[in-house]
């Protein structure tokens, strides 16, 4: 009798708390999604009227709601691309310095750097880009028009301030190599060491060591970091909306003063002195730019789970 | 062989077949002045004015990548010559990151400080300011409540989230969070504002709406996913071994979580909502869209816009009045403000990290 009275008494104290404590967390989570679905749902709503929306509505020269968007929705892929295409490499280089190439004593200094710099605001990086970077920048991008404008990318003619999309790209580069770099760093430092150990211990160089150890314990949080990355280069809003001298067309060439301009900066230049089915037009571009930060994600995602590689360190 | 090295000291076989110790310090100076050399002939023969400091770093830099490889390929063989490009190339990197950021923060305080340190910026608002004077002391405010209502919200919601993905979630509930958790974080600043706008304008039925408390929300949303992806990736990393160890004690599930659980990972949690604060605290767009710019002080959330630092740089940069100079230096010494906060933060963080943090092997 006593043991099972025990039993009862022990199964009712465990209960108690874990139930309040795991519902709390279901609870958590699913608000995560309610606001997603709140996100969508509110953005969609209040888009209609845009897609609606009578020639009048627009500037002249564009006859509907899609027509508008299309330019601007060209120039947040482009420019995000060329980010990360400047970002990723480099920023898996910090990575690498700091958790495995610094001497220890410093790494946790450089780290803290790098930290800081994760925390620098966007807006700070749009006033140093427009007042140092670009005026910086001119010179070279006329130098590389004169000699490589035989290639369609650096093709003429070339912009007189340097607020080019390449300089927005080489900003937004700066801006997306910290998330990376901190993310990356932080799953690189939790290489278990005795991989590291092992591989040294069979002879490997550093580099060896790193590709056979560390690298793959960190895939999925490089790609997780990348993708940090991207979301942030593409919805960066600010230092666009002040860099770029904006034209709201489809052009590759880098550096001319044409620009496509993007999404969120539109919105950002616009969204104050708006009004009327204006605002409405405005929240559908952004629900355009959802649309591709979801895809964007899925594709993502869907990579990672493809290639999730567990390295049995648990 | 042996009878020609008879005589000779005896090479000690750990060190055969390598480069001298400070052989990459020697070949990256000899990179540098050779690269020195060159430029300093081009401006001798007049091709440019004055002597290309950057250039020489760049191409000396570029040398020494090929001369170390070339070098201990020779002598090392090709495994090693490739560890040494590697380390050339990694430090590389960091050295190129470095760049941008020293010149960011030096340009920030050269000009922001003249602002900065006049006695008013942090004692009146922009209210009834033309041209010079005035300060921040209305937007510093502005951040400080939006941030902080911002934080209170997300950081519970986040770190539960995040406890229920590692320790509970099993099957699609979880899945379903994972995946739109990933979702979020791509969300842009920009959109959370729209979201926030759209959401309040609906429900209050004002097509022009902008208060404080719509910029908390819009923060929110960009801080939860931020808080639960990097606490989970935290809370994955503590080893299973902890728990069983607890579990085999008859410790409950919910207090091996908070006992064993999180202490372990206290730390690197920490450092998650350190960036992810310090990720918000510098928005601009979503807060220039939902709360809109004011030059006077307003401390109720709820009603009327309400100023924060960000945008009030970016507002004075966009909008400059007739002494557009002082509307820049108060631009600056906004920046200046921000980044301070920032390294505040920052700083409180580490502290904490360093405090709480488990004493581990390494």
């Amino acid at each position: 009798m006593t043991t099972a009275v025990d039993r009862d008494a022990l199964r009712t104290t465990q209960r108690v708390g874990d139930r309040v404590f795991s519902t709390a967390t279901i609870v958590a989570g699913s608000l995560i999604l309610a606001v997603l679905a709140a996100v969508a749902i509110f953005l969609f709503v209040q888009s209609i009227p845009a897609f609606l929306a009578v020639p009048e509505d627009f500037d002249p020269g564009v006859s509907n709601f899609w027509a508008y968007v299309w330019p601007l929705a060209f120039g947040t892929l482009w420019s995000a691309l060329l980010a990360l295409i400047m970002a990723i490499p480099v920023a898996i280089g910090i990575a690498l310095f700091i958790s495995h190439y610094a001497p220890r004593k410093v790494s946790q200094g450089l780290g803290y750097i790098i930290d800081l710099l994760a925390a620098v605001p966007s807006v700070v990086f749009g006033l140093w880009g427009i007042g140092v970077l670009a005026p910086m920048l001119q010179p070279f991008y006329s130098t590389l028009v004169e000699w490589f404008g035989w290639f369609p990318l650096f093709a003429g003619p070339v912009s007189g301030t340097g607020r080019t999309i390449f300089t927005v790209a080489i900003v937004l580069a700066v801006m997306v190599l910290p998330i990376i770099t901190a993310i990356s760093r932080e799953v690189f430092l939790q290489t278990p060491v005795l991989h590291e150990e092992a591989a040294l211990a069979l002879g490997a160089t550093r580099w060896e060591m790193i590709t056979m150890a560390v690298l793959p314990f960190g895939r999925a949080g490089i790609i997780s970091a990348a993708m940090l990355g991207l979301g942030r280069a593409l919805g960066e809003t600010m230092a666009v909306a002040m860099v770029l001298s904006p034209s709201p067309q489809v052009i590759f060439q880098l550096l001319t003063s044409q620009n496509p301009t993007t999404i969120a900066a539109n919105i950002a230049l616009n969204f104050p002195e708006a009004h009327g089915v204006g605002v409405n037009i405005l929240l559908a571009t952004g629900l355009i730019l959802f649309v591709i930060t979801l895809a964007v994600n899925m594709l993502a995602r869907y990579i990672i789970n493809r290639r999730k590689a567990f390295s049995g360190a648990n | 062989m042996s009878t020609t090295t008879v005589g000779a000291p005896l090479t000690n076989s750990l060190t055969a077949g390598k480069l001298p110790k400070h052989t990459s310090l020697a070949v990256l100076a000899a990179s540098w002045l050779v690269a020195g050399a060159v430029f300093l002939m081009l401006q001798l023969s007049g091709a440019s004015e004055d002597f290309n400091i950057a250039g020489t770093l760049v191409f000396g830099t570029v040398l020494y990548g090929i001369a170390i490889y070339l070098l201990s390929y020779f002598v090392e063989g090709v495994r090693k010559a490739k560890d040494r490009l590697v380390t050339a190339l990694v430090t590389a990197a960091f050295v190129v990151a470095l760049l941008p950021l020293v010149s960011l923060v030096v340009t920030t305080v050269t000009n922001g400080l003249p602002a900065f340190l006049t006695p008013t910026f942090f004692t009146s608002s922009q209210r009834n300011v033309v041209g010079a004077g005035g300060g921040a002391l209305h937007a510093v405010v502005g951040t400080l409540l939006i941030t902080g209502l911002a934080g209170i919200i997300s950081v519970p919601i986040g770190l539960l989230a995040a406890i229920y993905l590692t320790e509970y979630g099993r099957g699609r509930l979880a899945r379903g969070i994972t995946f739109f958790v990933d979702v979020m974080t791509g969300i842009p600043s920009i959109v959370a504002g729209l979201f926030a706008f759209a959401l309040f304008s609906l429900l209050f039925d004002d097509p022009g709406i902008r208060f404080g408390f719509g910029g908390a929300i819009a923060l929110c949303v960009l801080m939860i996913p931020v808080v639960v992806r990097s606490s989970e990736e935290m809370l994955k990393l503590v080893p299973n071994e902890l728990r069983e160890a607890a579990y085999a004690l008859g410790v409950p599930k919910w207090l091996t979580i908070v006992k064993v659980v999180l202490p372990t990972s206290i730390a690197g949690i920490i450092t998650g909502v350190m960036i992810s604060i310090s990720r918000v605290i510098g928005e601009t767009a979503p807060l220039l869209i939902i709360s809109g710019f004011t030059a006077s002080m307003n401390y109720n959330l709820f009603s009327e816009r309400m100023m924060t630092l960000p945008v009030f740089v970016y507002n004075q940069y966009a909008n400059q009045g007739t002494d557009a100079q002082a509307y820049i230096d108060r631009a600056w010494a906004g920046a200046l403000t921000l980044i301070l906060i920032v390294m505040v933060l920052n700083g409180l963080a580490r502290l904490i990290a360093k405090i709480f943090s488990p004493k581990l092997g390494r």
